[in-house]
């Protein structure tokens, strides 16, 4: 096996050595992807289901072309959460996989653990693509990827994270990485949308945006969810672009070098300015593609793919 | 386990016995005659009678469980009166309290009549506690006088939450006149929201929504300052919380009518212990954090807990086998209980067994009222014999209950029922 472990299903407690490795290999499936002929044989014959429990047609659609990108067989599964309520078993839909001998599962589901309990079901490599509030562990790789790009290094990279923290799968992923690679991680947004017990996990917390911005050589800005307005988690948009909102005006102010990020989809106007996401700081768009191929990575490496090397 | 008639005469020989009640522990033998205690004295002869031996074993009360779920009438896949006897029998107990939230509810007096009804022939006492309020809706109190006429030994309307306080004192006010206690399963609903464990280090690495500890403290602030001020009788289920084991050890010093329960899963297992998502251990009030744990070891210590209770909750693996958010709440504990605690509390706390044995015998049997002293001749036998020495691990095969939804498989135990004799049957656990 080229990874220590065999599923990846979070980065708490993911060895070190095996992060910098899959970003390795990422970096080397992004030249293919700059190439003319954007395949390569390595999951030939090889077949993967996407379980989608939950919509994320990006993510899903990043996964599926990494899949082709490997020349593996890919089939959808998505699953509405509300039959899963209905009481169909999730057993029963891991049974169905089992028997059907898929060789990967990558599954976004929206209950903390899920992939986990995956694992008692189906003997298959799996891939955890988002659970719940939980983990998105592949979104963390690609962002840890596209630091190095820039930074050419991520120990000792000083990152802030922007948001609502406490329902967010990117950001508790993104700790548990960036914290393994050295890197310092300080997390900015309201007071109740921060865990109250998030400083045992290593890293700090600072309401104030702008010594945020200061501090910090990246920023991650997370997605601010609409649902999340109106039942009294967050008084107002207006509110919120005045104290966490990244404006331009923000950092005009602070004339500053700093790197932009966001896992999308983008609420412009309301937690990041139009000018920003376009702007010459922004990386969003580096990511999207270091998406694709830190997904190749990973497939490849916990696949076993045959040893065709990706140059 | 096997269960079986006791003879006509039986003869426990060799055993030591503990005596919770004079709080004596000697060595003798035990004569048990048509199913009542006959002799107790060092070399009890008997030609006829059948011996047991009994030598390296305690032999002490049946234990008394004041919160337990039996699912009948409603949900008799998970567990039915019959067989949450065989697992009560497993655990040594040979008498408990029921839950009402059945379905339906146990919530008029022909219900409660219902359940005395189906528990007669069974071999342990089963005792029902009626809802306090009507459906355990939380508003329209029950009819507690007929109800307790009709054997209800408490009122509660456990699993939900009385969140009207007004309901609340109501209910502690009329309990107080029939003179039975009041129980309420204390959380506050709006603070504990949707949290689905312990909120804490664990719940943020997890990402699962937390219950804060104030849900279960603010509740139980609330329920013990009507109680003082109304002077009535509330006991408060399941602790799980430092804080509230310190507000109830304070306020016991003002106002006698208080009394609490603490259940071996809060004081196995802490949060940690969740970080394999297993939906066993999700539980209301939730497994807490490690501080807690220690704190809720601490009050049994001051004698702020006056009793164990399993609040033994059956649920089918199908239901469990779901994702942590669908599983219901609930773990059974019947089985598992004297191994677990004794483990906790008595080998690992140094608490003296005599201690534990009372927390299991004769405490709750006084909350409700409850003969206590069974050592008696004449008195109907209710015993059971242990090995209070015993390390194993725990598995399927000391489960008697109708589901297997324990977290204790797998886990290393100390202390095995071997007999429990209740109602005229020998239940031969070992
Ligand atoms: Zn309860």
């Amino acid at each position: 096996m080229m990874l220590k472990n065999r599923h990846l299903l979070g980065l708490e407690g993911y060895p070190r050595a095996d992060i910098a490795k899959i970003i390795d290999t990422a970096f080397r499936f992004r030249e293919v992807l700059d190439r003319p002929v954007k395949k390569v044989p390595a999951l030939q014959g090889q077949t993967i289901v996407n379980l989608f429990f939950e919509n994320s047609t990006r993510t899903r659609i990043s996964f599926e072309l990494a899949q082709k990108r490997l020349s593996a067989d890919t089939v959808n599964f998505s699953a509405s959460s509300s039959s899963l309520k209905k009481g169909e078993s999730f057993k029963d839909t891991a049974k169905n996989i089992e028997a059907m001998k898929i060789d990967a599962v990558v599954m976004r589901h929206p209950t903390p653990g899920a992939p986990w309990h995956l694992t008692r079901f189906v003997d298959a490599v799996i891939i955890n693509a988002g659970d719940g509030t939980h983990e998105h562990p592949t979104q963390a790789i690609l962002d840890m990827m596209s630091l190095q790009e820039r930074f050419k290094r991520l120990k000792g990279l000083k990152i802030g994270i922007v948001g609502d923290i406490l329902h967010s799968r990117v950001a508790l992923s993104n700790i548990y990485g960036l914290i393994t690679m050295g890197a310092e991680v300080t997390l900015c947004g309201p007071a109740n949308l921060i865990p109250l017990h998030v400083g045992e996990l290593g890293v700090q917390v600072n309401h104030n945006i702008d010594e945020v911005i200061e501090w910090a050589d990246a920023l991650n800005i997370l997605r601010i969810q609409r649902e999340r307005m109106g039942i009294g988690l967050i008084p107002s948009i207006r509110e919120y672009r005045r104290l966490f909102g990244i404006t331009s005006e923000r950092l005009d102010r602070h004339q500053k070098e700093i790197v932009i990020m966001h896992p999308g989809p983008m609420n412009r106007g309301v937690e990041i300015d139009s000018q920003i996401a376009d702007g010459d700081q922004a990386i969003i768009l580096d990511q999207v593609l270091n998406g694709v191929a830190s997904r190749m990575a990973i497939l490849y490496l916990l696949m076993g793919g045959q040893e065709t090397k990706p140059e | 386990m096997k269960l079986e008639k006791l003879s006509a005469s039986t003869i426990l020989r060799n055993g030591t016995i503990i005596d919770p009640v004079a709080e004596k522990q000697f060595k003798a033998d035990v004569l048990i005659e048509d199913g009542r205690i006959a002799g107790i004295g060092g070399q009890i002869n008997h030609e006829d009678a059948k011996s047991i031996d009994c030598s390296g074993l305690i032999i002490t009360h049946g234990f008394c469980d004041l919160h337990v779920h039996f699912r009948e009438p409603g949900r008799e896949d998970k567990e039915t009166l019959a067989t949450g006897s065989r697992a009560a029998l497993a655990g040594g107990f040979t008498r408990v309290c029921v839950m009402p939230n059945t379905d339906p509810p146990i919530d008029t007096p022909e219900a409660v009549a219902n359940i005395i009804d189906k528990a007669r022939e069974l071999p342990v006492h089963i005792h029902p506690i009626g809802a306090v309020t009507h459906q355990q809706q939380g508003r329209q109190l029950t009819e507690m006088g007929s109800m307790r006429d009709s054997g209800s030994v408490a009122f509660s309307d456990d699993g939900l939450p009385i969140t009207n306080g007004s309901v609340m004192r109501m209910a502690l006010e009329y309990g107080g006149m029939l003179n039975v206690p009041v129980i309420n399963h204390a959380e506050d609903i709006d603070l504990r929201n949707d949290g689905l464990m312990n909120e804490g280090a664990v719940s943020t690495r997890l990402g699962l929504p937390g219950n804060p500890a104030a849900a279960e403290i603010n509740m139980v602030h609330r329920d013990l300052e009507l109680a003082r001020t109304t002077s009535t009788r509330l006991h408060v289920p399941h602790v799980s919380t430092a804080g509230a084991a310190r507000l109830i050890g304070d306020l016991k010093k003002q106002h006698d009518g208080i009394s609490a329960e603490v259940t071996p899963h809060h004081l196995f297992f802490n949060d940690e212990d969740l970080l394999g998502f297993d939906t066993n251990l999700k539980v209301a009030p939730p497994i807490r954090s490690e501080a807690d744990r220690q704190g809720l070891i601490t009050a049994i210590r001051q004698g702020v807990f006056e009793c164990i209770a399993t609040d033994h909750a059956p649920h089918t693996t199908e239901e469990k086998e779901g994702t942590f958010d669908l599983a219901p709440f609930g773990m059974i504990g019947l089985e598992s209980c004297f191994g677990a605690v004794n483990r906790i509390l008595v080998n690992e706390n140094d608490l003296p067994l005599m201690e534990l044995i009372k927390m299991l015998t004769v405490n709750p049997r006084n909350i409700m009222g409850f003969d206590n002293d069974l050592l008696t001749v004449g008195e109907a036998a209710e015993l059971v014999v242990v090995d209070t020495g015993a390390e194993y691990e725990f598995s399927r095969a000391h489960i008697q209950s109708k589901s297997v939804n324990s977290p204790y498989l797998g886990r290393q135990l100390t202390g095995k029922i071997h007999y429990t004799i209740s109602k005229g049957n020998l239940a031969v656990v070992q």
